[in-house]
């Protein structure tokens, strides 16, 4: 293609991404997005206008070199923009899925001032796809070996990222994770339609191959405390997630068919129950029933849109505030409509009824209004009085979130927590008070973002090295 | 993969295990559980631990095969591998010198009983054991009792062996009898551990029960295992699995361990038909053999 003018550039349409139609897509749980082709990949990357002070890059956490790639991508060198992608980011095919580009990168681009942004995520996610697909994941040159061990603790998205940036620079990196499978929330919680496991597995033997060990079944805390870690490792990096999930409190939780949203898509993602008797987990069998979803993030959309395909009849996401309010990312809220799934909106549950046997049957719902703005800058949710409906239900999933689980601060009774238990650090190393510990992701902010995550495993990373090549110093 | 090193039964349906698991044995308290999964189609399931060998580096199992996985596992025999075994889990038990503590178990719930009756005997309290089983064959671990405890009482529903009555009935009977006791842990079947609550209660006996809700994960992260104590919800998996049995409130936890009743029953159906399938193959295999020979 002979060079552009920026004006040609911006007359450029967003391109679309090539979708499964929904009626299908509600009820299989294979991938929603089917990924740019060639041709569209090399047209939306032409849309980037090369500004010379690029402003997407600082939108993002683990800081692509965004331009860069997207200009490999026009000249049709989809390898070397995989490859300049995984400089900064040891998951690109997970991140090109996962992260709200919207809000990061792409509302950083010049391009969307006049017109929508660039595709960057979508542009990643092809790059990245097309390597693993053409060429297996190509594994970048890893440093020589230092001779320093570094123990990381959680496989999930903060801790994978950090064991991608400290192999490559030398370290003897092992990965120790409570669950039997690696990748943490991203094969225990994001389903299969956003984010298919094969491709989480593919990066993850793409870390394996530079030399990272994983070490699976092991709960630090329980199988081996910090401290005896720090004895046989120069460095500890916690990236164990968020904990326990939140309920709401209310009368009713303990009936048989309330879920917290982590329960209920683990035994989906993780324990494969929608394949039973194949596989040995069950679940409650949703078939022509109706399922609640009581929240508005992503977590609540990733299980309203499981049970739709588990088989629903009627999949309603229940949540206190106005769609405006909804932390979702928009593409997660558009899609579950399009797939059929409802919104109560400004609705908040009072107490869950159930049968004799103890078998969820109802649930009685207070209608809300929005109010002045509250903490978080959302207008509040105040109820109306007497506006009170019930609703027949016959599985809630509760997804408001997660507290901090209790393990490592209960059994490392020097580590430095906060009121809600989550880690404190220092916002620019990770460092925590304890020398040669390290920390990042949910765990110390609480229920984040993958990208969030690995912004923070690789900010860690960066701090193990400088603090292992002066380690006196804390 | 953990291998087993020994397989053995006690009793119908209730199989010892010694598996390999050098990090387990090495951390691992009285009351704690691992979770295990028997193969890559498994579900994740908890089992207490029954003791351990931190120089072996093994642990040790007993399982009552009631449903799929349970049954499943109880065909494995030493040399076979477990996929995944992950802990220890949970807080340990409480243990402290009480004075006289009873330690009660019912069928496989002396397993989980004897390492906490051990930890109690060596705490300083004078130990009395009470095991309870449906007849004679289902009385377990009744010579390792005898070594650790003061007294040691066997108790069966049918009257084969040992006392004839429920385990609540002896304990019910020491009380009669005058006996001061301090404290009571019961491990075994929910009615069994409510009853013994019941028993206890007007005496104010502090007592000690241990749970066994469905589980996931085990350290916290799906909530799956709440249970209702003192009118709270609380994780058994990281706030338990021992808990104040005159707290506790065993309706829900009945009723919440019911949840999968139907799908259990299937996954038993399945396994039964696949192991008969399997029997009927081997029998065709061996007369094709016999065949086989014959011919030549």
């Amino acid at each position: 293609m002979p060079e552009l003018t920026n004006k040609e550039r911006m007359a450029i349409p967003r391109q679309p991404m090539p979708e499964q139609d929904a009626k299908a897509r509600s009820r299989n749980f294979e991938e929603v997005n089917l990924g740019l082709t060639e041709e569209l990949a090399r047209m939306e990357a032409e849309r980037c206008i090369r500004c010379p002070k690029p402003l997407c890059i600082a939108g993002c956490p683990v800081e692509v070199k965004i331009p860069e790639f997207i200009e490999m991508i026009a000249e049709g060198d989809f390898a070397g923009a995989a490859a300049k992608l995984k400089e900064d980011n040891s998951l690109p095919a997970i991140c090109g899925r996962v992260c709200p580009q919207e809000e990061q990168c792409e509302i950083k681009c010049v391009v969307g001032k006049k017109n929508e942004p660039v595709a960057i995520g979508r542009l990643e996610r092809f790059a990245a796809d097309w390597e693993r697909v053409n060429l297996g994941i190509q594994a970048p040159k890893v440093a020589e070996p230092r001779g320093k061990k570094i123990a990381i603790v959680g496989g999930g998205p903060a801790g994978l990222s950090c064991a991608g940036d400290l192999v490559q620079w030398g370290y003897d990196v092992t990965v120790l994770e409570a669950l039997h499978e690696i990748g943490g929330v991203l094969v225990y919680g994001i389903p299969e339609f956003r984010l298919p496991k094969s491709i989480v597995k593919a990066e993850v033997e793409g870390l394996e191959a530079l030399g990272v060990k994983f070490q699976t079944n092991y709960v630090v805390g329980m199988t081996e405390t910090v401290d005896e870690l720090l004895e046989r490792f120069d460095a500890v990096f916690l990236g164990v997630g968020a904990g326990l999930p939140y309920f709401m409190n209310i009368p009713g939780e303990h009936l048989i068919g309330v879920y917290s949203a982590n329960e209920f898509l683990t035994r989906v993602n993780l324990m494969k129950a929608y394949d039973f008797p194949k596989y040995d987990t069950p679940m409650i069998d949703v078939h022509g029933k109706n399922v609640a979803v009581i929240g508005g993030g992503n977590t609540a959309m990733d299980a309203v849109r499981t049970a739709l395909r588990l088989g629903a009849s009627r999949a309603v996401i229940v949540y206190r505030r106005s769609e405006a309010e909804m932390p979702a990312r928009i593409e997660e809220i558009h899609h579950a409509k399009e797939e059929g799934v409802e919104f109560m909106l400004l609705h908040s549950p009072l107490e869950l009824k159930g049968d004799e046997n103890g078998w969820l049957t109802s649930m009685v719902l207070q209608k809300m209004e929005l109010g002045e703005p509250d903490d978080s800058g959302r207008r509040r949710p105040v109820p109306i009085e007497g506006a009170v409906e019930e609703m027949p239900v016959s599985v809630v999933v509760v997804a408001i979130g997660n507290g901090s689980n209790p393990i490592i601060h209960r059994t490392t009774p020097d580590l430095a927590v906060n009121k809600w238990g989550n880690i404190v650090v220092d916002g620019d190393t990770m460092k925590t008070n304890k020398k040669g510990v390290f920390a990042g992701g949910d765990i110390v902010t609480g229920g984040a973002t993958v990208i969030l995550a690995m912004g923070a495993g690789r900010t860690a990373a960066k701090a193990i090295h400088e603090y292992l090549q002066n380690p006196e110093t804390w | 993969m953990n291998k087993i090193i020994e397989a053995k039964f006690l009793a119908p349906d209730v199989k010892f295990f010694r598996i390999e698991a050098p990090h387990i044995a090495r951390k691992r308290k009285a009351g704690q559980f691992i979770i295990l999964r028997v193969n890559e189609f498994g579900e994740r399931i908890p089992l207490t631990i029954a003791d351990s060998d931190a120089e072996q580096g093994t642990i040790n199992i007993i399982v009552q095969g009631i449903g799929k996985t349970t049954k499943q596992l109880n065909t494995l025999e030493a040399g076979d591998s477990i996929r995944d075994i992950v802990g220890p889990l949970g807080k340990p038990s409480h243990v402290e010198n009480f004075g006289t503590a009873v330690s009660i178990g019912g069928g496989v719930g002396t397993a989980i009983a004897y390492p906490t009756a051990v930890a109690l005997k060596e705490a300083g309290n004078h130990v009395i054991s009470i095991i309870g089983g449906r007849s004679k064959e289902y009385v377990i671990l009744e010579n390792e009792m005898k070594e650790i405890c003061d007294e040691v009482y066997p108790t069966t529903d049918d009257g084969s062996y040992g006392f004839h009555g429920f385990v609540t009935d002896k304990l019910q009977g020491l009380l009669d009898e005058g006996k001061k006791i301090d404290f009571v842990l019961a491990i075994g079947p929910i009615p069994m551990m409510k009853a013994v609550a019941e028993v206890t209660r007007p005496h104010g006996i502090k007592t000690v029960v241990s749970l066994n809700p469905i589980m996931v994960d085990g350290t916290g992260m799906c909530g799956g295992c709440r249970a209702i104590v003192d009118g709270e919800a609380v994780f058994v998996c990281v706030d338990g699995p021992e808990f104040d049995a005159h707290k506790v409130d065993f309706d829900v936890l009945t009723s919440r361990n019911r949840t999968y009743i139907l799908q259990e029953k299937k996954a038993l159906e399945s396994f039964h038909e696949c192991k008969l399938d399997k029997k009927i193959d081997e029998a065709v295999a061996d007369q094709k053999a016999a065949k086989e020979v014959a011919h030549a």
